[in-house]
């Protein structure tokens, strides 16, 4: 059941907002086998929030998480992430191709502050695998 | 810090990726994927095993950038996932990754913004697309 081309331009609901926390970000930058010691937030933090929306995207599709792989991702920053910073994340679906029984989707998830403002656009382009034996 | 110019060659950064690293990962991004925990489900949607988070491969390229740019702030920083990064239950994956100052310009303030071309590979074979990175080096830092 390929996706349909409507999707495209179509903004999902933001997610819940979301407090940036000091342990958060700790337990993010210790994955990387570093150690926080202050200071914003890493480059790719970001994804904890665009993750969130793109799983509201995909259950309201239908699409099983286990059948997407990351094509792509691409963070643009209007300011630093910073511990304290509470925000939410709105995809929208930016473009859709149907490739080898594969789905490409492109999408935008802007993070934005409480007061509206831009802080981070999060591009990301999904695969979604096809059933081979469909 | 010496100032970043056109051409230049960053110290490599080599980082070991294990199983145990995605499931610390997983906890930290909230990507539960278990194409990134589990062979049979990865093997399932036609992967040759368990794989990295292409995410995670990222937040090890952007502690590299953080590292050579001195915590700079970073503007933009993307990549295409071109070839998974496939992890063995034991040991674990190789991840090395090159910089390579691509352009540099400067701010009014005195800041520099460093355009940097980077080459990450695993096991000898690229495993991101263009991957670049955008950061801003305030002055006299």
């Amino acid at each position: 059941m390929p996706l349909d081309q409507t999707l495209v331009g179509r903004s999902f609901p933001p997610t819940d907002p979301y407090e940036v926390t000091r342990e958060a970000v700790a337990d993010f930058v210790a994955a990387t086998g570093d150690r926080y010691d202050g200071g914003p937030a890493p480059a790719t933090f970001p994804i904890v929030l665009a993750f969130d929306a793109m799983q509201a995207f995909l259950d309201n599709e239908g699409l099983a998480l286990h059948r997407i792989v990351h094509g792509e991702q691409r963070f643009a920053y209007e300011r630093p992430v910073e511990v304290g910073d509470t925000l939410v994340a709105t995809l929208t679906v930016s473009s859709l191709r149907q490739i080898g029984g594969n789905d490409i989707i492109g999408t935008t998830s802007a993070l934005t502050a409480p007061d509206g403002s831009l802080v981070c656009t999060a591009h990301a382009t999904l695969v979604h695998r096809g059933e081979e034996d469909a | 810090m010496t100032a970043f110019e056109t051409g230049q060659v960053l110290d490599a950064h080599t980082f070991t990726v294990t199983r145990e690293d995605l499931v610390r990962y997983a906890h930290a991004s909230g990507d539960h994927n278990p194409i990134h925990q589990d062979e049979e489900v990865a093997r399932s949607v036609g992967l040759p095993g368990v794989i990295a988070h292409g995410m995670y491969t990222m937040a090890l390229v952007a502690r590299a950038v953080r590292e050579w740019t001195d915590g700079g702030e970073v503007r933009e920083i993307g990549c295409k996932f071109t070839n998974p990064v496939v992890v063995p239950a034991e040991g674990g994956a190789e991840l090395r990754v090159l910089g390579t100052v691509k352009g540099v310009s400067h701010e009014d303030d005195g800041a520099h913004v460093v355009t940097l071309g980077l080459e990450v590979t695993s096991g000898g074979s690229k495993v991101l697309g263009m991957p670049r990175a955008v950061v801003r080096v305030a002055p006299g830092a």
